[in-house]
């Protein structure tokens, strides 16, 4: 009987096929409802504006500082070093966890109050915990004729800027 | 004729009332049946229940670790609540007011103070109450799972210690939460987003101290209350407290509104 057995195979599960249809459509409508909320709700969470500080620093004429001195700017996380090189300004602010350091005029380095991490004047790390030395940030003079320091651009160390 | 004032009969005329019985359901009485009803039917104790055996709840057996870590979370909550008072979470309002409360606010260094040893003494009492468990074996099967949500308990009250240190927003605040929250930015790939995300910006800053306040007067509380929540009732669900097959077993003893016979 090769009639019957070709009907056999061939009867759909009709009402099953529909209830199935319909269950994966409304997962997959759920799915991606879930998905967008997460991507929503990340988005909220990232503030657009910040009213932070700016990344650029105006720390004055370049005149008033002194030949050989380290001159701390609190307010802005920054060293700004007279060299017999030139200038140059550091990132105050520890690569460890982000403590911010001090410089000790009397032993000459700079050194992080939370965990012990010491550097030289140059960003150098002598001893603790900091993964890396401080960074060089970029430093020019604007047209004005001030210091300008950019806090968010690191260039490579060593690289005074010569007036 | 004169009637002489009776506690009992003026309790007893209160509790057989129909307010009283509107409230309470079960009524008044002292069998084992009300007793049973009396908890069962209340929604705070109906998480625990009805029937203990007294060797379960001797002090020896948990030195009530886990009821004294609720207590704290107690306190915490209602000084909490009080100390939002005189709380603004801006900067730097949020020092003066911190200061306020020590120096001007009427009992503020007293709440302020309980509130901060109590938030010491639960971190304290979470860990003794984990040990406790740990060393008695009580965390097995098939109180596995309980002993799951205790360390997402641990994990809320970890969170909740570090979001309200931020709140005073003094030195100590600053760093310690600089600190923390660039430890999050250890973790790899997504530790800087995890880091903006947490600060609402790249410093800790305004947005910060308002997340921290949020997260330690909301989210973290509801979290905290709906796991001990859990947390009480698998005590149920898992077959009562755990008592050790070598701990010494007590003869039968109605205990208050608990009550059994062991060995029935």
């Amino acid at each position: 009987m090769p009639d019957a057995t070709h009907i056999n195979t061939k009867e759909p599960p009709a009402e099953f096929d529909r209830r199935a249809f319909f269950t994966k459509i409304g997962l997959g409508s759920l799915g991606i409802a879930a998905a967008g909320t997460i991507v929503f709700s990340y988005e909220y969470l990232s503030p657009n504006v910040l009213y932070e500080p700016s990344a650029v620093v105006n720390v004055g004429k370049p005149e008033s500082f002194a030949v050989n001195s380290v001159t701390m700017d609190i307010n802005s996380g920054i060293y700004l070093v007279r060299a017999d090189e030139g200038f140059f300004s550091l990132s105050a602010v520890c690569t460890h966890l982000g403590c911010l350091t001090a410089w000790n005029q009397d032993l000459g380095i700079i050194a992080c109050p939370c965990h012990g991490s010491k550097f030289t004047r140059t960003g150098e790390k002598i001893e603790g915990p900091a993964p890396k030395p401080l960074p060089w940030l970029k430093t020019w003079v604007s047209d004005e004729g001030d210091l300008m320091i950019d806090r968010s651009v690191d260039i490579p160390p060593l690289q005074y800027l010569r007036i | 004729m004169s009637m002489p004032f009776n506690a009992d009969q003026m309790i007893d005329k209160v509790r057989g009332s129909r307010v009283w019985r509107s409230v309470f359901r079960s009524g008044s009485g002292s069998s084992t049946l009300h007793r049973a009803l009396a908890i069962q039917q209340n929604i705070f104790l109906h998480l625990f229940a009805t029937k203990v055996r007294k060797r379960m709840v001797r002090f020896g057996v948990t030195w009530y670790l886990g009821t004294l870590t609720f207590g704290t979370f107690l306190i915490l909550v209602i000084t909490g609540i009080l100390l939002m008072l005189y709380y603004h979470p801006s900067v730097p309002q949020a020092y003066a007011d911190m200061k306020d409360l020590q120096f001007v606010v009427s009992s503020g260094l007293f709440l302020r103070n309980l509130h901060r040893w109590s938030a010491q003494l639960m971190v304290f009492l979470v860990f003794a109450h984990m040990f406790k468990v740990f060393y008695r074996g009580a965390y097995r099967t098939p109180r596995e799972f309980n002993w799951v949500i205790g360390v997402v308990l641990l994990v809320i009250t970890l969170l909740l210690s570090y979001t309200g240190y931020l709140l005073p927003w003094d030195q100590l605040a600053f760093w310690a939460i600089t600190v923390g929250s660039n430890l999050s930015s250890a973790v790899p790939l997504v530790g800087s987003r995890i880091h903006f995300l947490l600060l609402g910006g790249n410093q800790v800053n305004a947005n910060a101290l308002l997340r921290f306040y949020v997260l330690h007067c909301v989210m973290l509380p509801l979290a905290a209350i709906l796991f001990i929540a859990i947390h009480f009732w698998r005590i149920r669900k898992d077959g009562g407290l755990y008592v050790q097959q070598s701990e010494p077993k007590t003869q039968a003893i109605v205990d208050g509104g608990l009550a059994v016979k062991e060995g029935q």
